[in-house]
């Protein structure tokens, strides 16, 4: 038996699922408040276009958007494998590629501000 | 005398009924259905943001249709959901031994609140919501 | 001294014969118990009176054995710790889930067995010395890094209340990867690195999802759940060491 290669999608999973949780809940907070029509000033065109075109805010939001997709692509991996579904290389590489793809859209979004 | 055992398969599709554990374990992995959701959102966000004052603004009026603010309530359920196991689960991942004796898990994980309450209430303020 | 309370018990047992059965069914008991009493006590008092052909392990009858494990209201407990007054109505026994059934109550425990020896559930001294040079000695903190992990009685009900174990029975499993841990968290052991080969394979740690379930009901409060989390965090940094840092060795 081989040792696996696993630790290359699960370190960025369990960095991923850290990030979520310290970040996702306050930031669906305030997303959710400007769907209730209470919009944050910090939501405001030029606030936050301020901060994604600041070198620190860009890193921030790119950490926190790729590694949170990467988390929920692993988890949902898994998900798939519990409810059943046994195509694993299959779900996992869509799954991944999605991730990644994500993360390079994200990227690039932020480069263009 | 032979033996003859029998095995009693496990139902792949509905083991998860089996104890109320099993669906509290799987209601926890359903959130990331809602978190990467949440995510793909945030990177579409992301290119109104670098397509102009306009498309945000649009954006933001999207999010306020009947359909988002309904998504949007059950991914803030599942954000806290997913912080709450996993502030929980660090006790577990990340045991602390000082000196002879391991420090309470709740005081692990109850640190990791602490954090998480303090650093939402810094970005809810540099948000101005207060 | 009041008089112990007595109660009409019943149990429903499933029941396989390997030489008749196909497949197992459930058998309807009524037995009068003490109140006080608990399931294995009730099987006991069932065998002893009205069906001496019921068959189950067991041996102590507190809890330090591990041989009683079984399926009680689908919950794996010992039936030497699961009280009779913590139960109403009709009490559901069967075998412990995931194992395949060699009669009756009694379960096949090869399996576990098998990997159980795979991760060498022993100290591998780092160095070995002559009896002349005395005990290998421990500090009390290094002791305490690992004496949770052998309390194990080695009675698999985390293996029957495991489901990521039970969808793939290929899967090292709670009990023997924790032991893994124990040896490993262990001073005066240095056989880390050989336990890793069976360790940091798909069928150890990584086939783990962290459902918890395992801590759960362990009776010796032992935490598997903790240790593989553990193990994964050490052997993605090994992976890290061995791939990604020239030269390194885990």
């Amino acid at each position: 038996m081989t040792k696996s290669h696993k630790p290359v999608v699960w370190f960025p999973f369990a960095a991923g699922g850290t990030v979520i949780a310290f970040c996702i809940p306050v930031i669906v907070v305030l997303t959710f408040l400007a769907a209730l029509g209470h919009m944050p000033a910090g939501l405001s065109y030029e606030r936050l276009h301020a901060f994604a075109a600041n070198g620190v805010g860009k890193l921030v939001l790119f950490g926190v958007i790729s590694l949170s997709l990467w988390s929920s692509a692993h988890r949902l991996r898994c998900t798939c494998y519990d409810f059943g579904l046994r195509a694993d290389t299959l779900v996992a590489t869509v799954l991944y590629v999605a991730a990644i793809l994500g993360g390079i859209a994200a990227a690039l979004f932020l480069l263009r501000i | 005398m032979s033996r003859n055992p029998l095995v009693r398969a496990v139902p792949p599709t509905s083991w998860f009924f089996r104890q109320p554990r099993y669906l509290r374990y799987m209601s926890r992995e359903i959130t990331s259905i809602f978190i990467g959701a949440y995510c793909v959102l945030l990177v579409v966000g992301l290119q109104r943001l670098s397509a102009g004052q306009t498309a945000w603004e649009g954006f933001l009026l999207a999010l306020r249709s009947p359909a988002s603010i309904v998504f949007q309530f059950l991914c803030l359920v599942a954000a806290v959901y997913h912080a709450a196991t996993w502030f929980n689960a660090t006790q577990k991942a990340m045991p602390l031994q000082i000196g002879e004796n391991f420090v309470p898990g709740n005081v692990i994980s109850g640190a990791h609140y602490v954090v998480w309450i303090l650093l939402s209430l810094v970005v809810l303020y540099f948000a101005g919501v207060f | 001294m009041t008089p112990l309370k007595e109660r009409l018990v019943q149990l429903e047992v499933l029941r396989y014969n390997p030489d008749t059965d196909t497949e197992a069914h459930f058998q309807h008991y009524e037995v009068v118990c003490q109140e006080e009493w608990v399931v294995l006590d009730a099987l006991n008092k069932v065998k002893a009176d009205i069906d001496p052909t019921l068959n189950y392990r067991w041996s102590c009858h507190m809890a330090v054995c591990g041989s009683c494990g079984m399926m009680i209201n689908g919950e794996p407990k010992l039936s030497c710790h699961a009280f009779l007054r913590d139960y109403q109505g009709v009490i559901r026994v069967e075998p412990l889930a995931h194992f395949p059934v060699e009669r009756d109550l009694v379960t096949a425990p090869d399996d576990f067995m098998d990997k159980l020896k795979r991760v060498k559930p022993y100290v591998i001294p780092k160095e070995m010395k002559p009896i002349s040079e005395g005990e290998y000695r421990q500090t009390p903190a290094q002791l305490m890094k690992f004496r949770q992990y052998s309390m194990c009685i080695n009675c698999m009900l985390c293996y029957a209340a495991c489901p990521q174990y039970g969808l793939t029975p290929s899967f090292i499993g709670p009990a023997a990867l924790t032991l893994a841990h124990r040896y490993n968290q262990d001073s005066r052991d240095g056989g880390r690195k050989e336990r890793q080969e069976v360790v940091a394979t798909h069928e150890g740690v990584w086939e783990c999802t962290f459902v918890g379930a395992c801590s759960e009901v362990c009776p010796a409060h032992v935490d598997p759940a903790s240790a593989l989390q553990q193990m994964k965090i050490t052997s993605s940094i090994d992976w890290i060491v061995e791939h990604l840092i020239p030269g390194g060795k885990p």
